[in-house]
């Protein structure tokens, strides 16, 4: 993002702007389908299964003939993986065709040197591959068996077509942060740009989020390599946390669930941010008279969003216009207070909120496409293992005989 | 950073490629080409850059839109943003003869 300088007239810094927000999202995520091919475990909208209520083709076509009106720069679609839907294409090309820009997420299963021609000859779409390892035993372990070569041989096809500068999108976790310059040779290598993304207990990825989420030193770390590529790397704003370790990140330093961004699900309905995928944040549903505009424009939910933030417990932190308390969605779906820290908060007072919270379990999200049995590709070891020991004499004792037998057995 | 010079008295446009959305607060700039954004921060500099294309210099367009001679570095400051970011290109002016 560039900031055209400050005119000396303006009412306010940006954020402030955009803290009450806008009159259309600058950018929206459209999730076309909980189909996925693959079962990733972080899953931010809990992927697998198609939805039966999908929004038909025409109702899709509607919903961009709405973004053209409001303007809507571009949308990053993803799922699932949207490609798995027949009319993908046949969608993006009617926004493209209505000057809705499209940016789209894939693991690259659908990206053949066909598909990536067509790509490479239009201006107005984007492709982010996801990979969240840059060895094969680091992402398949996330992403699954075969996860790393489909986006490798996704990434050679838009290279070999002379796409230029297609993303390489990546969720740093615990794991792969130590590989953050080998994801840099890989994008370096097919010319794609990187895009660093902050992993959330969103979705399926609140069962793993105790396994994945970057240790406090590592938080430090992408800091220090985020300070040093700058504008090099893409981020989606989504590590504006880590601005209370010093200067602010590039980009927007605030969250902009229901200000400046939402999502719209494959069912239509309208959430705050991609990453809070639960009836409390719901908004409407684009089938809902007056469509997505109407729910952008008087949700009372978004309403809400936009007043200004009173920082809550942080107020008193020396931080907080740095980090303005975090992500709305890490702190909801870790079962913390919306006007507390973040749980990853850099100065640690996530971890202190985290001890003192009572205990109770957080939040779930409200809705779950997961594959009911993952995937024959996906199954991994089933994670048992054959006891040769006996069984002790308590662990089955109602049996009168069962503390002589062991001794016998023993002896 | 952003160069601070800009030839306020040639002939400039926005690129084809950038759509352009009112706000509240001034406009938002997207560019399909760079694939970037920008923000206008007030109402006048967006009714500079929207009549950019009518006028035979930027200088123009800023009186025209009611930019005092005082504050012009202030807007040339804003407009090589603008260029710098290609959301803007210099046109070649049937009016300037050049």
């Amino acid at each position: 993002m560039t900031l055209a300088p400050d005119m000396g007239t303006s009412p306010g810094k940006l954020t402030d702007l955009f803290q009450l927000g806008l009159d259309a999202p600058i950018c929206l995520t459209w999730e076309l389908t909980y189909a996925c091919n693959l079962s990733c475990v972080h899953c931010l909208s809990s992927s697998g299964r198609r939805d039966p209520r999908e929004l038909t083709t025409g109702e899709c076509k509607a919903v961009i003939d709405t973004l053209q009106r409001m303007q809507v720069f571009y949308v990053n679609i993803g799922g699932g993986e949207p490609t798995v839907r027949p009319d993908f294409w046949e969608l993006v090309d009617y926004a493209t065709a209505h000057h809705v820009g499209v940016k789209f997420s894939t693991n690259g299963v659908r990206l053949d040197a066909a598909a990536a021609a067509r790509l490479a000859a239009s201006d107005y779409v984007d492709v982010q591959i996801s990979l969240d390892g840059a060895t094969r035993e680091v992402n398949d372990a996330v992403r699954g068996p075969g996860s790393f070569d489909t986006a490798m041989r996704a990434m050679q096809n838009l290279r070999d077509a002379g796409f230029q500068g297609f993303k390489l999108s990546v969720v740093m976790t615990r794991q792969n942060i130590p590989q953050i310059d080998s994801f840099k040779e890989i994008a370096d290598r097919f010319g794609a740009q990187l895009r660093l993304t902050r992993l959330r207990p969103s979705g399926r990825g609140a069962d793993v989020w105790d396994e994945l989420h970057p240790l406090p030193s590592q938080q430090r770390e992408l800091y220090e390599w985020l300070v040093a590529h700058g504008e090099q790397v893409l981020t989606g704003d989504s590590f504006f946390h880590l601005s209370a370790f010093g200067s602010a990140l590039p980009g927007l330093n605030l969250c902009g669930a229901g200000r400046v961004v939402c999502l719209i699900d494959p069912v239509g309905d309208v959430y705050a941010c991609p990453f809070a995928i639960h009836e409390n944040f719901l908004a409407g549903n684009v089938r809902g008279a007056g469509g997505f505009e109407a729910v952008w424009r008087s949700s009372a939910l978004f309403a809400d969003l936009r007043k200004p933030d009173t920082g809550g417990a942080c107020k008193s932190c020396g931080f907080y216009d740095s980090c303005r308390g975090g992500c709305m969605a890490a702190k909801f779906f870790t079962g913390l207070p919306m006007d507390g820290p973040d749980p990853e908060c850099v100065q640690g007072y996530g971890q202190a909120a985290l001890a003192a919270a009572p205990a109770v379990a957080a939040p779930r999200p409200s809705v779950d496409h997961s594959h009911r049995t993952a995937p024959r590709s996906a199954r991994g070891p089933v994670p048992v293992s054959i006891g040769r020991r006996r069984p002790s004499a308590h662990d089955c004792d109602e049996s009168p005989l069962a503390g002589f037998a062991a001794a016998e057995a023993n002896g | 950073m952003t160069p601070v010079t800009f030839d306020l008295d040639r002939a400039w446009r926005v690129d084809p490629r950038v759509s352009m959305r009112p706000e509240p607060f001034g406009a938002l700039l997207y560019h399909f080409g760079t694939r970037r954004l920008s923000f206008l921060k007030n109402q006048t500099v967006l009714a500079v850059v929207r009549s950019l294309a009518d006028h035979p210099s930027a200088r123009a367009a800023c009186l025209a839109s009611g930019v005092a001679e005082a504050e012009l570095p202030a807007y040339a400051r804003a407009l090589a943003a603008l260029a710098s970011s290609k959301m803007i290109t210099e046109r070649i002016s049937h009016d300037s003869g050049s």
